[in-house]
């Protein structure tokens, strides 16, 4: 079989001695880079990049694959530890995972993630290698409407479960909405809400400013003000045996996970989208199928095991579309779009067909960068639950040098400092007087899309709202979204008329 | 707590306004000439959206139908909390100044020693390690400079080294 | 009306003047820390791929003693990395990539930036358009592309990079030429502007060589016509708007620049590190592959040439109720 043939070939080469040296170096590198807030995989790829083209490109491809990898298993672990999501894509494990270190199961939560990320791994490069070109096309059919559609439905996946106060909820995810827009306006490229002329807001407001703000800082000085005088972090304990029960643990959360890597391969494929609407679909999704969805957001396995299968699975996924469109889907795709172009290769349709060499020693380097970075990140959680046994005060200082340098290091602006500790100390007022601060970050990182998205397409129709229902693929997803957005005050109107009696059932 | 409740909504009704104020540079009506609506739409709308939210916070608030009690903020633990904003405050003022590499030891210093009260040994290794491990980190691995401020000339034999 | 936005031959012997000039000096000059590469766009862009190409390129062939590392300042169309090179005046290590908006973002927003008081260190080539439509559409010919829009009674979706840039000004430009009005969808990237044209979402674009190959090659996409004064090598049956009897011609520029008051040794400095790089043989295929057009410049003739398209963008815009 053909498809067997190049795969076998591809595995020699990624199996040979020097390359299994580069995955296990690439992994690592990729782990610690990801693992610092701020940091993630589009760094390690950056530095990686130039160096590619003095090693050998088969050599080259497994090292970008590794630290690629590498770097998305490490966002989970700046979430559960620290708190602060690294990446956006990480930003639904914090939501159970921080419970869960808090709790004193931060190696159970950092088991959960690694295995999490290596089913979805695993299954999306299975999915890749099976479909790559047929679902090339299905990525080509989703134009503005249906990312817009998209959008929507990532945002009442999320959205529609909350339990918090709903008005405080909304102003959450209008601040974020608003916040989002700060900067660019794409559509009449024009620059709005430059607050201040601050030259630096003409970049707009990152989300790693915001979440390092508010998950850092902001959660730093709430710990300060509720821990006293002697501060309480439960410290996790590490043993083998608990290791081993982790592993069998994650044996029954077969279910999410098989559906997160859908999601996130699926969604992640498109090229807009990417890795973070999948990963709060699979955990919208993970909360919506459970059979008590109260226990989320309080430190449930299954919270963290489903977005994190859908984020690595969708930063599979979202290599499809840069290899066979030449689209990339985020920074990093974008980066190694911009590699293959310099070794001469041209993405798009055609890739597949004429360069069988480069394509299957990536689909291999894929699969063995994702084994090895499973291994290496278990191996290495006792080092990173040790480092939650240092005392408070010292975690703290540590915890604030990483968010000045890791809020600086994405821009390279002092301004983005400054606002992190604005955000810090909005958030943990904000935190303090039970807003809800998730659907905030939720909105910064989903609002740029959704406006862009609205507006492309009324702007093509000629201003016709219609446009989103009349198109196939998006009245579908709006169909899903509505049901989702309905269930619960379904759900809770039918808990009030049960309550009320069958006698006092309203007329409608 | 009712006080903080409303003092936030307040707040947020003031950011809101200013927010629609700042929108209304670019268009927030339907734009004709594009289709669609305006450059200054999203944010206006949704500031306007938040204003009026925030409003009826704090009219739930003033009704006194919320369930809050006690202080808003832990009178014994604040001072730490704001000691620590303000020396989040003055290290970032000094990174921009003096660089990071100044600034940050001493925040650990100040941290560690006077605030968190550990030894000289524990507090001497940190103070002093961590600016080595970002340097090689950051700068040498990542290749990613941090501001320097008027340290700069120092490093011009480190960069002569390592690059 | 002409658009005519290149005066090549003069151009390309100002070049070479320019290059003879070089002084000698450029020896004596080394930087003694990295030199911070500011590029005008986002992460991915196709200014952010090239000023990355050229990144690995000076490392790989050892150009500069110290290396060039790549910061994206692609806020507010560039706003935000002219704003930062205005307060880097006097700076020796700091040098930015600049894409057209290089002009069109001054004039269109007041960001008290005067492009005249930047140091120009190297123009490295001149990147081309191309009208496309998808290969699945009747649009053979120029011809049959005015009689395709003009039925669609405005209803004609052309994709473009942005808003006040180059694909709408060069939508614009076509408007005009034709008689036709078109209704112009801004994308987030070149890339982005193609995959639409390919999924049918947009009815034409005219997006780079570069952009839209991966998709030319596979037969997905059409070039209609090429705005450019001689036929791109790449597309050999594909006319020029000239050759049609249209003088529509287009460029987007890929240079360096320095921030004001920069140290004449560095600048020769720059200059010749730019120029070697020019002249290596893994620039001179990638060039040749995208069809970029080799047109090195330097130095006062560089200068005189922003100034110039400066002043041609402003009519333009100013011709499309764009200026301020």
């Amino acid at each position: 079989m053909d498809l067997l043939a190049h795969l076998a070939e591809g595995f020699a080469t990624s199996l040979s001695p020097v390359n299994l040296m580069i995955v296990i170096i690439g992994v690592t590198a990729g782990l610690f880079i990801g693992a610092m807030p701020g940091l993630g995989s589009v760094n390690g790829v950056a530095i990686v990049l130039p160096l590619t083209f003095i090693v050998p490109p088969s050599s080259a491809i497994i090292l970008l694959a590794a630290i690629y990898y590498g770097a998305m298993y490490g966002g989970a672990i700046s979430s559960i530890l620290l708190g602060i999501p690294g990446a956006s894509t990480a930003v639904a494990t914090t939501f159970d995972g921080r419970p869960m270190a808090q709790q004193g199961k931060a190696g159970l939560a950092l088991i959960a993630a690694a295995v999490a990320s290596f089913v979805g791994g695993t299954i999306s490069v299975v999915l890749f290698t099976l479909f790559a070109a047929p679902l090339a096309d299905l990525a080509l059919a989703f134009g503005p409407a249906e990312e817009f559609a998209l959008v929507l439905l990532a945002f009442t996946t999320f959205v529609g479960l909350g339990g918090d106060d709903v008005l405080k909820t909304i102003i959450m995810i209008c601040l974020g909405l608003v916040l989002s827009t700060v900067g660019l306006d794409l559509i009449s490229g024009q620059p709005r809400l430059i607050f201040f002329d601050q030259p630096g807001f003409y970049s707009g407001m990152s989300f790693l400013v915001l979440a390092i703000g508010v998950y850092g800082v902001g959660e730093i000085l709430h710990t300060i003000e509720t821990s006293k005088t002697a501060p309480q972090v439960t410290p996790a304990r590490l043993t083998f045996g608990s290791l081993w029960l982790g592993i069998k643990e994650m044996n029954k959360l077969w279910r999410t996970m098989s559906f997160g890597s859908f999601i996130g391969f699926f969604v992640g494929m498109l090229p807009a989208a990417g890795a973070t609407p999948a990963a709060l679909m699979a955990y919208g999704l993970a909360k919506l199928m459970s059979k008590n969805p109260d226990s989320f957001g309080k430190g449930n396995i299954e919270g963290v095991a489903a977005p994190e299968t859908a984020n690595n699975a969708a930063s599979t996924g979202s290599l499809l579309p840069m290899l066979t469109l030449g689209i990339p889907g985020s920074p990093t795709t974008a980066l190694l779009l911009g590699g293959m172009v310099m070794w001469g290769l041209v993405p798009g349709p055609m890739l597949f067909i004429e360069q069988p060499d480069f394509v299957w020693g990536l689909i291999s380097s894929l699969y063995t960068a994702n084994l090895f970075a499973v291994l290496v990140n278990i191996a290495l959680i006792p080092v990173f639950v040790w480092a939650l046994r240092m005392p408070f005060t010292v975690l703290c200082a540590m915890v604030l040098v990483l968010c000045i340098v890791g809020g600086y290091a994405p821009s390279q602006k002092m301004h983005d400092v400054w606002l992190i500790a604005g955000f810090g100390a909005g958030g943990y007022l904000l935190r303090k007087a039970d807003y809800p601060l998730a659907p905030l970050v939720l909105a910064i990182v989903l609002g740029p899309l959704m406006e862009k998205s609205f507006r492309q397409t009324l702007i093509a129709e000629q201003g016709n709202m219609m446009a989103f229902i009349e198109r196939p693929l998006s009245a579908t997803f709006i169909a899903i979204s509505a049901v989702f957005f309905l269930l619960p005050l379904l759900k809770h109107f039918r808990r009030m008329t049960r309550r009320n009696g069958a006698s006092e059932r309203p007329a409608e | 707590m009712l006080m903080a409740d409303r003092l936030i909504a307040v707040g947020i009704m003031a950011l809101s306004a200013y927010f629609m104020w700042h929108a209304t540079v670019l268009p927030i009506g339907w734009n004709g000439m594009t289709g669609g609506p305006g450059g200054g739409a999203f944010p206006f709308w949704l500031s306007a959206v938040m204003l009026v939210t925030a409003g009826a916070i704090l009219i739930r608030s003033l009704r006194g139908k919320t369930a809050y009690s006690g202080n808003f903020f832990d009178l014994d633990t604040l001072r730490s909390v704001i000691s620590v904003f303000i020396a989040l405050v003055i290290t970032i003022a000094l990174i921009g100044w003096a660089g990071a590499y100044v600034a940050l030891p001493l925040f650990i210093l100040w941290y560690l020693k006077i605030f968190g009260k550990h030894g000289w040994v524990l507090t001497a290794s940190l103070t002093f390690g961590t600016p080595v491990f970002l340097f090689f980190f950051f700068e040498v691995t990542l290749k990613i400079l941090l501001p320097k401020g008027l340290t700069e000339p120092v490093f011009t034999p480190l960069y002569a080294i390592f690059f | 009306m002409t658009y005519t936005l290149t005066r090549r031959l003069a151009i390309v012997a100002t070049a070479s003047l320019a290059l003879l000039a070089a002084p000698a000096a450029a020896q004596d000059w080394k930087p003694i820390k990295p030199v911070e590469m500011v590029i005008m766009a986002g992460q991915g862009g196709g200014a952010d791929r090239l000023a990355r190409l050229f990144q690995s390129i000076i490392q790989k062939e050892k150009l500069s003693s110290m290396p060039l590392l790549p910061v994206n300042k692609g806020g507010g169309s560039g706003a935000e990395a002219l704003r930062y090179l205005l307060d880097k005046e006097g700076d020796n290590h700091t040098i930015m990539a600049t894409l057209n908006s290089y002009y069109t973002t001054p004039l269109r927003t007041d960001i008290g930036v005067n492009i005249e008081e930047f140091t120009p260190i190297a123009r490295m080539a001149l990147d081309t358009f191309v009208l496309w439509v998808n290969a699945d559409s009747d649009v053979h010919t120029l011809d049959d592309y005015v009689a395709a829009v003009k039925a669609s009674g405005g209803t004609w979706k052309m994709g473009g990079t942005g808003t006040g840039q180059e694909d709408s000004l060069v939508t614009a430009m076509l408007e005009k030429e034709f008689g036709i009005t078109m209704t112009y969808v801004p994308y987030g990237g070149g890339g982005d502007v193609a995959k639409n044209l390919v999924g049918k979402h947009v009815d034409s674009t005219v997006n780079n060589p570069s952009e839209a190959m991966g998709f030319y090659n596979a037969g997905r996409l059409r070039p209609i016509a090429a705005l450019t004064p001689d036929r791109i090598a790449a597309f050999p049956d594909t006319p020029t708007m000239g050759e049609l009897g249209h003088d529509l011609v287009y460029w987007m520029q890929r240079s360096f620049v320095a921030p004001k008051g920069m140290d004449p040794a560095a600048v020769a400095y720059y200059t010749s590190m730019f120029e070697k790089l020019s002249q290596t043989e893994e620039w001179q295929s990638y060039m040749s592959e995208q069809a970029l057009l080799n047109e090195f410049l330097t130095g006062d003739a560089l200068q005189a040439y922003f100034i110039e398209e400066r002043g041609k963008h402003a009519d333009l815009l100013n011709a499309i109720g764009e200026g301020s």
